[in-house]
């Protein structure tokens, strides 16, 4: 049994140490915002936050998570209103298939947590994850809106 | 010296193309002579299953109006990312002077009324610039054919092609019933009445009603079957850019993919395919895995003419079940294949180059005398490897069997194959098989296949009352794909002294997508008599005055399956023909850009599309050291795509820095729809130029996952400008596909500008 938070309420779940944080997200809470696509740490469509740090979560055992705090998707939104990134994904339409999209709002969301107005390569460097479709460039300038109105 | 030309079939072919076209025609003509007057109407009256709640009203096949007000349209064709939950209701809503904020999608259910009729009539080996009447003919009875058969289907850029004449239809046949319900309800002439933003207005009294107001009654009335569509001149909605009505749920995490159905009693599968294309099961021992925690069965799944033999771990959870598969001990026979690799392929593909088995697509005037003796003579070979589709979200089913019937859940291209299929696979009538579609992560065409439904309903049907759910990890994916074809491709051109091309040779070499999908989906039927235009597309209907010309092409059969690959045959054609044409420009001593527009004169969309490109990317403006430019036009499904790509060479490699895009699709009816599928396409296009290749050694793929099978991230994302050219609804094109043919012509005629090397093989390697 592993106890930890999600989403700011308690869990514990009664799953294999290794069955990596993705699925317990997915099978055993029923959260399924936070999406398969690698397997491998390599697309970033799976990532969390686990104590407010972007993490891909199809690799991060559950036993590894005893004790943390980890955010999903699904615990974006505040007050009933949304997160200022996902509006800003509103504004600049960014989606489109939007399979990829929980993972990558949630690793800008981080980015823009440590560095409230990051530079182009920051963010070359930190929104590694992969979207089929290409929406990068409407990520960007959402990334890019969003930095102007905290700069 | 260049090699003699490969010598061409007999003319026999031809006449042999004729017949068969021919029998098409008088089977399709039959068809419209049986359907014709029943079909008209049918695209407006309901199907029976169409169902509503009590205080919904169905007005036509494709409307339903809520006594609040809300307009819920029926979309028949699948969201994967292009928008069409957007663009299909926009058609309706246009028609019904509805206000948009209260417009709302819901997936269509599968009954003939919504099939897609437009994917079969581009399908026929015609030129699309072909006015004959043999072309023409063969067109609408393909069309007719596509209507009669009724197969729901999302591809070849044709959602908002077909949709324009029903939904348009639908929506101003809806709004005559409301205006009349309006005129009964006020007691009033229906002439005096006027409709703005879903509200019905007779301004001599002031008297309104809302169409929530209105719906119910509307609906007791005759669907009238005479009602026309508004002149494009009075458009309101269409052209505009309203927000897309899928984003919101795809930005908190509440938008339902096939694998986010969750089911009571619902258990997961784990599935090892034959590692060999066509090998089988020999044995296995699933001991270990049985005794695994959560595990409730370790079965095997016999290959079928859609789907490879496997080995399936079922469990409680997922990762139960993917933990016992790697507990499984496996021995495959892996069949004839085993031996097969890519350098054999390739090498075998050198040789065809020069083979006696061809079919002309595309002949006019005589190469012969041109290759005679001419002042110069340009020849090039060129090659592409396999693609996968690496859809972001990895293939997955969920299907339950019971009593006779069964129930399917999946991201598919086409809900109506998945009905026969799941009916072949469980062994019942399709009629008893319920599909449901939810959001595609990602299609490409390659949720076009059948392979996991055959495999998913297979299970379910050994499991009765329990749903399943099949997961492919994304290894399964990448070496268990449909690809895009290798091909290879040979030219020989002629100029003339003042750098006019008087003969075009082009030979290309590869398997059929539409052969292969058809013998995987219709054994009986596969037969290489049918010519598969979707091989030469983009070589065998240039746009450029090309007077003496050759276009054929080369059948392959191999083992490795291959399908549609988002733009298809274009996606290698057009950045052969377009880096070859480049070629043709450099030996005549002329600007790239000038030469293609020189052979554009009788052309004026094209030349529009391409001269647009050229300004907005600065076409003349100097660059900086080390940077390229490089430009390449296509017309694909119907509308014309120009670009320019700017291109520098760092550490060895290419660093694409900016592409101008200009695209006609005849009328952008969402323009940031438009937008957002020329970036996509774009960058789907660059990630082949950049990196694509699946290769086979010992009869398997050799790449598994994101690291050995790259994409495109943001950090390589150049600055992607598109301009937009509307030069008429009557010109309308597809917009999903388009994008991706010019991108690799286009970076790659660049670095020829910055390296002096040309690129004939993809990926790039400098």
């Amino acid at each position: 049994m592993v106890s930890f938070t999600v989403n700011a309420q308690a869990v514990q779940v009664d799953a294999e140490p290794d069955t990596p944080l993705l699925w317990v997200l997915r099978d055993y809470l029923n959260l399924t915002g936070t999406k398969f696509g690698c397997g491998v740490a390599a697309c970033g469509a799976c990532t969390v936050h686990l104590d407010g740090q972007p993490s891909r979560s199809c690799v991060v055992p559950v036993s590894a998570c005893e004790g943390k705090e980890v955010t999903t998707i699904e615990g974006l939104a505040h007050d009933g209103g949304l997160h200022p990134v996902q509006q800003a994904w509103i504004d600049h339409q960014v989606p489109q298939c939007g399979y990829c999209q929980s993972g990558m709002i949630m690793a800008v969301v981080a980015l823009l947590a440590a560095k409230a107005n990051p530079s182009e390569d920051d963010v070359a460097a930190a929104i590694t994850n992969v979207c089929r479709c290409g929406t990068y460039p409407r990520v960007k300038r959402a990334i890019r809106a969003l930095a102007s109105t905290t700069a | 010296m260049p090699s003699a030309l490969p010598t061409p079939a007999k003319p026999r072919s031809k006449w042999r193309r004729r017949f068969l076209i021919t029998a098409g025609v008088i089977g399709g003509a039959m068809a419209v002579g049986l359907w014709r007057l029943y079909r008209e109407r049918d695209r407006l009256t309901p199907p029976a299953p169409l169902r509503a709640r009590e205080s919904e009203a169905i007005l036509t096949a494709w409307i339903k109006i809520a006594t609040d007000g809300r307009v819920v349209v029926q979309v028949p064709r699948q969201e994967m990312g292009q928008g069409v939950m957007t663009a299909l209701p926009m058609l309706v809503a246009e028609e019904l002077d509805a206000d948009f904020a209260q417009v709302h999608f819901e997936q269509a259910l599968v009954d003939p009324v919504y099939a897609n009729a437009t994917l079969l009539g581009d399908g026929v080996p015609f030129r699309p610039d072909d006015e004959s009447w043999l072309g023409a003919i063969a067109r609408v009875s393909q069309f007719k054919v596509g209507e009669v058969l009724g197969v729901m289907a999302t591809g070849g850029s044709t959602s908002v092609r077909d949709a324009w004449e029903p939904m348009r239809r639908a929506g101003a046949t809806a709004r005559a019933m409301l205006l009349q319900a309006a005129a009964n309800k006020l007691g009033v002439a229906i002439t005096e009445c006027t409709v703005s933003k879903g509200i019905v207005e007779h301004a001599r009294s002031g008297r309104r009603a809302g169409f929530g107001e209105l719906a119910l009654e509307a609906a007791r009335l005759p669907i009238p079957s005479d009602v026309a569509p508004k002149d494009p001149a009075r458009f309101t909605l269409l052209g505009q850019s309203p927000q897309r009505l899928d984003i919101p749920v795809k930005v908190d995490g509440t938008a339902q993919f096939g694998m986010d159905v969750r089911l009571p009693n619902m258990v997961y599968a784990a599935i090892a395919q034959c590692p060999v294309f066509g090998g089988s099961l020999k044995s296995f021992n699933g001991d270990k895995a049985r005794a695994r925690p959560g595990v409730k069965g370790v079965l095997a799944l016999p290959a079928t003419s859609t789907s490879a033999a496997a080995v399936v771990a079922i469990a409680q959870h997922y990762w139960q079940a993917r933990s016992a598969l790697a507990e499984i001990e496996i021995s495959w026979d892996e069949g004839p294949n085993a031996a097969h690799n890519t350098a054999q392929q390739r090498s075998r593909y050198e040789s065809l180059l020069a083979s006696d088995e061809v079919r002309i697509y595309d002949e006019a005037g005589s190469i012969d005398t041109a290759f005679a003796s001419p002042p110069r003579l340009l020849e090039a070979d060129y090659f592409v490897p396999y693609l996968a589709h690496a859809t972001m979200e990895p293939i997955n089913c969920t299907a339950v069997v019971r009593d006779g019937s069964c129930e399917v859940w999946v991201g598919n291209q086409s809900p109506t194959l998945v009905q026969w299929y799941a009916a072949k696979a469980a062994g019942i009538d399709s009629a008893n098989v319920t599909v449901h579609t939810p959001f595609l992560g990602g299609g490409f065409g390659r949720r076009a296949e059948m392979d996991v439904v055959m495999q998913t309903v297979m299970l379910a049907a050994k499991l009765p009352d329990t749903p399943v759910q099949l997961i492919w990890s994304r290894e399964e994916d990448i070496q268990h794909d449909v690809y895009r074809p290798m091909a290879m491709a040979k030219f020989r051109a002629a100029l003339d002294s003042a750098g006019n091309v008087t003969a075009w040779y082009n030979r290309i070499v590869g398997q059929s997508c539409t052969g292969g999908l058809t013998a995987r989906l219709l054994p009986a039927a596969a037969s290489d008599a049918m010519k598969d235009k979707t091989n030469v597309d983009g070589a065998f209907d240039l746009p450029y005055a090309l007077p003496n010309r050759k276009v054929e092409h080369v059948l392959t059969h191999e083992p490795v399956p291959v399908g549609f690959w988002r733009s298809v045959g274009h996606s290698y054609n057009a950045f052969f023909t377009e880096c070859f044409l480049d070629e043709c420009a450099d030996a005549a001593g002329q600007d790239p850009y000038e030469f293609r527009r020189a052979l554009l004169k009788e052309r004026p969309r094209h030349w529009t599309v391409l001269e647009t490109a050229a300004r907005k990317a600065g076409w003349d403006n100097s660059l900086p050291p080390g940077v390229g430019r490089g430009i390449a036009l296509a017309e694909s499904f119907h509308t014309i795509v120009a670009q320019v790509a700017e291109v520098e060479v760092r550490d060895n490699a290419p660093v694409v820095r900016r592409i101008v895009c200009a695209v006609d699709c005849g009328f952008a009816m969402h323009p940031d729809i438009v937008v957002a599928q020329m970036e996509s396409g774009i960058l789907f296009g660059l990630t082949a130029a950049l990196f694509g290749e699946i290769t086979l050694e010992q009869g398997r793929v050799q790449q598994s996952n994101f690291p050995s099978y790259e994409m495109v991230r943001l950090a390589q994302t150049p600055e992607i400008e598109v301009h937009i050219v509307n030069s008429g609804v009557e010109h309308l094109g597809g917009i999903g596909e388009p994008g991706t043919p010019p991108v690799a012509p286009a970076v790659c005629n660049a670095l020829f500008a910055v390296t002096g090397k040309r690129i004939r093989e993809l990926p790039i390697r400098l």
